[in-house]
């Protein structure tokens, strides 16, 4: 299995979302997580895919199967390109009055942030690449995991590239 | 000046209409000629309005017969099929042909009514979730929130429908928004950013298959719908004996290049021919123009066209290197790729050997039955009606046993003569959809091959076939059991007939007779030919019904998980 991160533009139109989730059922693809949301253009939302393909076969077929669809305006396959990958997570964790303390030094270097604190728990909130947020889970979890939610990955190619591979074009057209 | 006088008119044609009216102003400025629908409580103010509307409506018996005729229609014509339903159980009961025209790439625009705007979602009377039904089974699919939009609606609905690689397109309409007025301008211009299909090959890969085509020793060209739906005939002919190239069809693809061509190998897959399927085992260079590469072609994928560079020719680049991995990749239309090809006139592989080799097959390994005497061979039948019709006749099917037969044995010489339900294998399509090839063809002699089970699942439509008196020949191949699937108990299941043999099928002369259909029977080759001879000279419907030898196997077969050489039965 690899990872495939794919971004795309498509038209805000009522159940577009419902057409690119039909889509990956339809063809057994799977999906690890999506991110949706508005871009500087309006009625044009962004949608992040991270997907998990057999092989390179199957992450072509995606962005084409992708691409087919009348309100996907664009299509990138960008996991070999240079990008920012991006993801938040709440995280409530079990707190004692003997390791809340601990707890504020652990998260220190993860640049977390303590967002809400009751009696016996606390609420960290990190952003970073999953794989950080993943370690500081690991960490945490000896304390007593009370509830993690976690956005999901968003993410876009950085300003300046290598030679990059884009949109449409995994096929000479 | 001219630009002056346009808009003027343009300015003339926005007029203020209720949405039932612009639907079918839409319809007028499409050039429609005939819709297929049936009405319902969601659809009343657009059937109010088709009442002195002028537009040539045609009341099928069930929605189902509307929307497979609606598919014969476009296929026959090259134009759009369209329909009409109502919600609720009108647009559940156009699922199977919805599914049908997408997987046969199918131009299709399919009006469903919607209860109103206020209780969608609240389980109303007759509601159906339809967008989301449809969703994976249309190629676009909209739902009219604001009756200003749709004139833009409909208007990009024709246009996704008919470009790129065909399909259908689904506008749900809620009731009321056929009764809200708006606007109507219908000279705007369709822009979907998100919608430019590719339609010129690129040449840089078309002169790498020049190249290719020139080293090659066993080239073979295999051809599908696509060369059709680009209307791309000519120019495959042209080519193939430009380059000495022989050609295979797909089941959608008969009638591309003329059977009785020197270069025609025959169909290919599961029921192909012996010489068509060998040539793509053998083959060193496989070019595929607008064929989906289809597990009913390429049987066992680790078995197919292993000696072969694979060129693979398709508008939709999503089915290049899909199944099958391919070299040269040229997404376009058939038709520009195949003018590029000729154009290059590249230096001619020699085939010399390779046809020889063909040539040998095909003598050695014809399609084949035995002929009995006193019992009428499906195969036989199906000749016979070729020979009949001159091999001229517009023929639809239905799916089974006789299917194959008829693919087999009719050999098309012309396009757009052949219509039957290839990706899908709808049981069912096959009478419906002679009624819209006969429509789209009137002067044609349309003849409707059928199963005595198929023909059970539309045959209220023989009401439409009286009613407008359509001079289709409807003929049953009787052979008192769902044929194929008899077939695949004998062979793989030690003929456990489980639900197969119908031996007490209804009296289908008496049937059409009910209907006010002229009807025969032939249980031999001389009553068949008796009763075939007359109703091709009757200028009206005639079903006939043909009581076949029932234990009729098709062959060639290659079985399923086997690869195309595997094929078994082509040699007694
Ligand atoms: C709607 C539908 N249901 C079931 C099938 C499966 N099926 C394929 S062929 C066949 C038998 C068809 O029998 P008949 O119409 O008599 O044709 P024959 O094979 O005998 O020529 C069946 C049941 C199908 N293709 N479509
Ligand atoms: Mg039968």
């Amino acid at each position: 299995m690899v990872k495939r991160i794919i971004t795309m533009t498509v038209n805000n139109r009522p159940g577009v979302l419902n057409r690119i989730t039909g889509l990956f059922t339809k063809r057994h693809y799977n999906i690890e997580s999506i991110t949706v949301g508005h871009t500087e253009s309006e009625g044009i939302s962004r949608m992040t895919f991270v997907v998990n393909v057999d092989d390179e076969r199957i992450a072509e077929q995606i962005t084409k199967q992708l691409n087919k669809q009348i309100d996907v305006l664009k299509v990138v396959d960008i996991t070999d390109q240079a990008i920012i990958v991006r993801e938040l997570a709440l995280i409530k964790v079990a707190v004692t009055p003997a390791t809340r303390g601990e707890i504020y030094t652990l998260i220190e270097p993860f640049r977390a942030a303590i967002v809400d604190v009751a009696r016996d728990s606390l609420v960290v909130q990190v952003t970073g690449e999953p794989e950080k947020i993943d370690a500081l889970i690991d960490l945490l979890k000896p304390y007593g995991l009370k509830e993690v939610a976690r956005t999901g990955t968003t993410a876009f190619p950085r300003g300046s590239q290598r030679a990059s591979s884009t949109n449409k074009s995994l096929f000479i057209i | 000046m001219a630009a002056n006088m346009k808009v003027k008119e343009r300015v003339a044609k926005k007029q203020t209409l209720c949405g039932a009216l612009m639907l079918i102003e839409a319809l007028k400025a499409e050039n429609v000629k005939v819709i297929f629908g049936y009405p319902g409580g969601a659809v009343l103010p657009i059937y109010d309005k088709l009442y002195e509307s002028g537009v040539f409506h045609v009341l099928t018996r069930h929605e189902q017969g509307a929307i497979h005729a609606a598919e014969g229609y476009a296929r026959i014509s090259g134009k759009p099929g369209v329909v009409i339903a109502t919600s609720g159980p009108g647009a559940t009961n156009i699922v199977t042909g919805l599914t049908d025209a997408m997987m046969d790439s199918i131009p299709l625009v399919v009006f469903t009514g919607q209860v109103a705007s206020n209780v969608i979602g609240s389980d109303a009377f007759q509601e159906a979730d339809v967008l989301g039904i449809t969703m994976p089974i249309t190629k676009h699919s909209y739902q009219v929130r604001d009756v200003h939009e749709l004139p833009k609606i409909i208007k990009e609905a024709f246009h996704i429908a008919t470009t790129g690689r065909p399909g259908p397109v689904l506008i749900d309409i809620p009731k009321d928004m056929s009764v809200a007025e708006a606007e109507f301008d219908y000279e705007q211009e369709v822009q979907l950013p998100g919608y430019q299909p590719t339609t010129r090959p690129n040449h840089l890969q078309i002169r790498k298959l020049v190249e290719a085509v020139s080293q090659a020793k066993r080239p073979v060209i295999l051809a599908g719908a696509g060369v059709l739906h680009a209307n791309a005939h000519e120019q495959l002919k042209q080519y193939a004996e430009q380059q000495h190239i022989p050609v295979i069809h797909t089941l959608l693809g008969l009638g591309g290049f003329p059977a009785d061509h020197p270069l025609f190998l025959g169909m290919a897959g599961m029921h192909g021919t012996y010489t068509a399927n060998m040539a793509l085992y053998e083959c060193d260079l496989l070019i595929n123009i607008g064929a989906r590469f289809d597990d009913r072609v390429t049987g066992n994928l680790a078995h197919f066209a292993p000696k072969a560079t694979v060129a693979h020719i398709d508008i939709d680049p999503a089915e290049i290197g899909k199944n099958v991995p391919t070299k040269i990749p040229i997404v376009g239309d058939a038709k520009e790729a195949l003018i590029q090809l000729i154009e290059q006139n590249g230096k001619r592989p020699d085939v010399s050997e390779w046809l020889n080799k063909l040539n040998e097959w095909k003598r050695e390994y014809p399609l084949m039955y035995k002929r009995e005497p006193g019992v009428l061979k499906p195969q036989r039948l199906i000749e016979m009606i070729h020979e009949y019709t001159n091999g001229e006749a517009v023929v639809t099917t239905d799916v089974g046993q006789h299917q194959m037969w008829v693919a087999q044995y009719y050999k098309f010489k012309h396009p757009h003569r052949w219509v039957t339900s290839g990706g899908l294998g709808t049981m069912g399509f096959g009478l419906p959809a002679a009624i819209g090839a006969q429509l789209a063809q009137p002067e044609a002699t349309v003849i409707s091959i059928v199963g005595d089970g198929g023909f059970q699942m539309t045959l209220q439509e023989l009401s439409v076939i009286q009613e407008l008196n359509l001079p289709i020949k409807i003929v049953i191949v009787n052979n008192q059991a769902l044929g194929m699937v008899r077939q695949w108990q004998e062979i793989f299941y030690e003929k456990r007939y489980s639900h197969s043999l119908i031996p007490n099928q209804p009296d289908f002369v008496r049937l059409a007779e009910a209907y006010g259909i002229k009807a025969m029977r032939a249980t031999t080759e001389e009553e068949a030919e008796y009763v075939l001879k007359e109703a091709l000279v009757t200028n009206a419907p005639v079903l006939l019904d043909f009581h076949v030898h029932p234990g009729e196997n098709v062959y060639p077969m290659v079985a399923p998980g086997k690869g195309l050489h595997e094929m078994v039965g082509v040699k007694w």
